[in-house]
């Protein structure tokens, strides 16, 4: 099955109607959502009120827009505070593997590589309660031991930016060594032959060589943190980044406000993983 | 050889690795295990046991949504590798240069995008007062609006949904590593499309077909949103189980031990995938 | 009542969009010979043998094998197989289940299956090789294996898509002998497409030489190398010394003429086009020129000039000395007699050259 290899019109036909429909199926959910954003209605399903921009720009109830829905625009902040906060950690942490895994041979490694990998298979709640339960248990002891409060350990945003980092580093991890290990050696050498020191050879050779990797990483990570779900949801304490928020939203009954929000995300978040794409496949 | 200065430079690098390993991942599952054993016996008082596992295994509600959510799982992997196969070998085998790319991207873009809001577009699409349901009553097929949300279909629809893309994408780039002229070589010696596909085609896709399939059980069962949003409220979930314990009911050790037997699955399936492809994690996942 | 040939191309051409491949090319291969396909990349020898395969679809002309048209038959219903150039041996399966592949496809029984894989392989020189994994073969046991992969389907022609390219030097020359022995041994036709000469020249019974989708000539080596139809086939095949000269005077096949030199030349070509005043392109091989130290010792008298050696250029059997005529400047190559009388030849060397008419071949320019 290779266009070389002859078919028939029929079978060809019938195949080249999957795809399409398959295209169909991938598209419908998310055309959906865009559309009634501009709903002049509110309820986002038909019938067809008329459009509107209400959704993103009202400033009267019931049309409160997005810009102007304080809740909403909060947990935006919120979300991009711990997506920053991820995808540094992750970063700054994936390179540091990258280098080791690829450049040190030691006692245990492919041991370590194999639990640096295991996050991918474990299931996010897992992540979460477990996270969860383990913070609990050290805050309880310390505050029975000294008598003072360990906010920091409780559900809040730093168990958040924890538990979506704990996964998250893998994946730079990934991106990053998978671009180290391209990186000719020699070239590294050759800086050192012309009197470079050690780590100024990597600062001007090899690090400038893994850059694409490195805002790939990053980008894939604050889309990933934005976008985490299951591992936040047992996490998050008071302050509720942006998908906890629109869950809540959603479960009291959803207003076309939720789809101009998701229209927001698919945009920026469509326009981000093509960024990340292009400086994954930079060949320089 | 080493010098202290590289030695040096070895520990700063181990550092965060172990730092992160250990207390992020390690330590948290050891303390969820732990948890799991204690049974409480009084304020802020227990002692070790089995007796949240027996709860499991005695009350049939929860072993039976254990049951249910990891046979729906299988079930959504086998559906979504049987309809993303295809999808996967069409870009890969059938389209070249513009054409494959913009495919590829086309599959990419549902994948980069919260699954809250691919979840939310099928409850526009599915809900009573949804899209299909005013579209049948349009074209007169009813008289009335349907429900196609809250029943296993739905869940089945937005779990497939949600993961089919970590299906295609491994398999488009393990076919593309195969070669047409093995393909082409099946044909000349006088193979059929069936033949080429089981003997030479399937057995070269088997590691893509193997990390695609894991991922996707992993996500299955791991799933919160999609059964909650489109299964409804009695949707009987073991993950939704999880979060009862945890946050309702703040039984953590029945939800801790919930928990581990929800790990012991996934860890048992991806094993058990990886033994019988013959395959080891580190190549399947660190691709 | 005469055998139909194995395999007949009958003004078979195939166009890409705007581009054709293959331009009405018409040829016939008698049952068991060897007959090869050379030329330059890209002058469509893939396309002419992919279309044999059934991998491509003539645009017109018609395709027989053994008298029966193969037009609009897929791949794996044709009598042929196919060498392919990177060999195409399937790394998921171990070298009985490769070799086995095709007679799985036709049903046959298993036992059966092991033991005409068992046979074959002992054909080929590869006995017990069943069980190993095709990446613990050498490069040309891999070769051997895919053409036993072919040769247990029994095929009525046997395409071979330049499979000695990947080799190295050394492994090539010695896996020549060897292709043109098993096809003996098999006695099955082979149709060999390449753009190394050496290759086409030493394994074939018959030579089709293929520029630009035509077939510039079909011959036997030995007529491809000695007496070549075309300027291209010429040029392409064997080393040759090439000149621009024009015609100055004509007498039945014996020509006269002045290359762009200026020097003087006489040539002997039959059925000659040519007229006086028109430009020829002469192409004169190495080994044909004569080469002494002192005038007198040459035997033939025709043609000779006097040398400046302005290189040597070492190369065991085949040494060759290139040249610079002392009255035109004009250079040329002239190959090394094998008794090494000329070994202590150094730049700078006067020598003296002469060549008979006869080894020289001319063709006119096109359209001039």
């Amino acid at each position: 099955m290779i266009p070389t290899v002859p078919r028939s019109r029929f079978s060809i036909w019938c195949y080249r109607a999957y795809v399409i429909t398959f295209f169909v199926y991938l598209a419908l959910p998310l055309t959906v959502v865009c559309i009634f954003a501009f709903n002049n209605s509110v309820f986002p399903s038909l019938p067809w009120e008329g459009f509107t921009l209400a959704w993103f720009f009202g400033t009267e109830a019931p049309f409160i827009g997005v810009f102007n829905e304080r809740s909403i625009m909060r947990a935006i902040g919120t979300s991009a505070f711990v997506a920053v906060w991820v995808a540094g950690l992750a970063v700054a942490v994936g390179t540091c593997n990258a280098f080791l895994f690829v450049r040190h041979e030691f006692r245990g490694k492919s041991l370590l590589y194999m639990l640096m990998l295991l996050p991918l298979i474990i299931p996010g709640v897992i992540l979460g309660i477990s996270i969860l339960v383990f913070s609990s248990a050290v805050a309880n002891t310390l505050e029975d031991a000294t008598g003072l409060w360990f906010d920091g350990l409780r559900p809040g945003l730093i168990l958040v930016i924890l538990g979506q980092f704990s996964f998250i580093a893998t994946f730079a991890t990934l991106v990053i060594s998978a671009r180290l290990q391209k990186f000719d050696p020699s070239l590294e050498e050759a800086a050192l032959n012309l009197g470079a020191s050690q780590w100024g050879a990597i600062r001007q050779i090899t690090l400038p060589f893994l850059f694409p990797a490195i805002i790939a990483s990053a980008i894939v990570s604050v889309l990933m943190s934005f976008e985490n779900f299951n591992t936040t949801l047992m996490l998050v304490g008071s302050e509720s980044p942006l998908t906890i928020t629109m869950f809540d939203k959603l479960k009291q009954g959803s207003t076309p406000v939720l789809n101009a929000v998701s229209l927001l995300l698919i945009i920026v978040s469509a326009a981000i993983g093509l960024i990340s794409l292009l400086f994954q496949n930079a060949k320089r | 050889m080493s010098s202290d200065a590289s030695r040096l430079g070895f520990y700063l690098l181990i550092a965060p690795l172990l730092l992160w390993l250990v207390v992020l991942i390690l330590l948290p599952h050891i303390g969820l295990f732990a948890v799991s054993i204690s049974e409480k016996t009084g304020v802020r008082e227990y002692e070790i046991g089995f007796g949240n596992y027996a709860a499991f295994f005695t009350e049939p509600l929860y072993w039976r949504t254990f049951a249910r959510t990891a046979i729906m799982s299988i079930l959504a992997t086998v559906l979504t590798l049987l309809l993303g196969f295809p999808i996967a070998y069409y870009i890969a085998k059938l389209t070249r240069g513009r054409t494959k790319t913009t495919l590829f991207l086309m599959c990419m873009i549902p994948f980069w995008v919260s699954e809250l809001v691919r979840t939310y577009g099928w409850m526009i699409l599915l809900r009573e007062t949804g899209v299909f349901s005013n579209a049948l009553q349009y074209i007169g097929l009813t008289t009335g609006p349907i429900e196609f949300l809250y029943n296993d279909a739905a869940i089945m629809v937005g779990l497939v949904y949600t993961s089919i893309l970590f299906m295609v994408v491994p398999l488009v780039t393990t076919l593309d590593s195969l070669d047409d002229s093995l393909i082409e070589a099946g044909y000349d010696l006088g193979g059929t499309s069936f033949s080429v596909m089981r003997e030479i085609v399937i057995p070269h896709a088997m590691p893509g077909i193997v990390s695609g399939c894991i991922v996707v059980f992993m996500l299955s069962l791991g799933n919160y949103l999609t059964p909650i949003l489109l299964g409804g409220k009695d949707s009987l979930w073991f993950t939704g189980m999880i979060y009862t314990q945890f946050i309702t009911r703040f039984n953590w050790e029945l939800g801790s031990a919930f928990g581990f037997l929800l790990l012991a699955l996934s860890s048992l399936v991806v094993f058990v995938g990886l033994k019988l492809s013959r395959q080891s994690l580190t190549e399947t996942m660190g691709r | 009542m005469t055998v139909s040939p194995d395999l007949v191309c009958r003004d078979l051409v195939k166009d890409f969009d705007s581009f054709r491949a293959v331009d009405h090319v018409t040829f016939e291969v008698p049952q068991g010979s060897f007959f090869s396909i050379l030329g330059p990349s890209g002058c469509g020898k893939t396309t002419l043998l992919r279309m044999i395969a059934g991998f491509q679809s003539p645009s017109s002309g018609d395709l027989l094998i053994k008298g029966r048209s193969m037009l609009g038959v897929p791949p794996n219903k044709r009598p042929v197989s196919m060498v392919f150039q990177h060999l195409a041996l399937f790394p998921t399966m171990n070298i009985g289940d490769n070799v086995g592949f095709g007679l799985r496809q036709r049903g046959v029984a298993r036992s059966e299956i092991k033991a005409r894989v068992t046979q074959v392989l002992e054909r080929v020189g590869l006995p017990g090789f069943s069980e190993r994994r095709v990446e613990q073969l050498s490069g040309g046991q891999k070769q051997r294996v895919a053409i036993a992969r072919c040769m247990v389907l029994e095929p009525d022609v046997l395409l071979l898509d330049e499979p000695l390219g990947a080799l190295d030097l050394k492994l090539r020359e010695h896996m020549k002998i060897e292709l043109k022995a098993l096809q003996s041994e098999f006695n099955t036709t082979f149709v060999y497409i390449t753009h190394d000469q050496s290759e086409a020249l030493v394994m074939s019974d018959k030579v089709a030489v293929m520029n630009h989708g035509r077939f510039e000539q079909i011959g036997t080596p030995h007529e491809i190398y000695y007496d070549p139809k075309t300027a291209f086939v010429a040029g392409f095949v064997g080393d040759a010394n090439r000149f621009d000269a024009k015609v100055s005077a004509k007498s039945g096949s014996a020509l006269s003429m002045v290359t762009e030199a200026g020097t003087q030349i006489e040539v002997e070509t039959d059925a000659s086009n040519l007229s006086v005043g028109q430009g020829a392109e002469v192409f004169l091989r190495p080994e044909a020129i004569e080469l002494a130290k002192a005038q007198a010792d040459l035997t033939v008298k025709t043609n000779t000039s006097v040398g400046v050696v302005t290189s040597v250029f070492f190369n065991g059997a085949n040494s060759m000395v290139s040249l610079k005529d002392a009255k035109a400047g004009m250079s040329f190559n002239v190959a090394l007699p094998q008794t090494g009388a000329f070994a202590d030849l150094q730049p700078g060397d006067e020598v003296y050259t002469s060549w008979h008419p006869a080894k020289a071949r001319c063709y006119a320019h096109d359209g001039a």
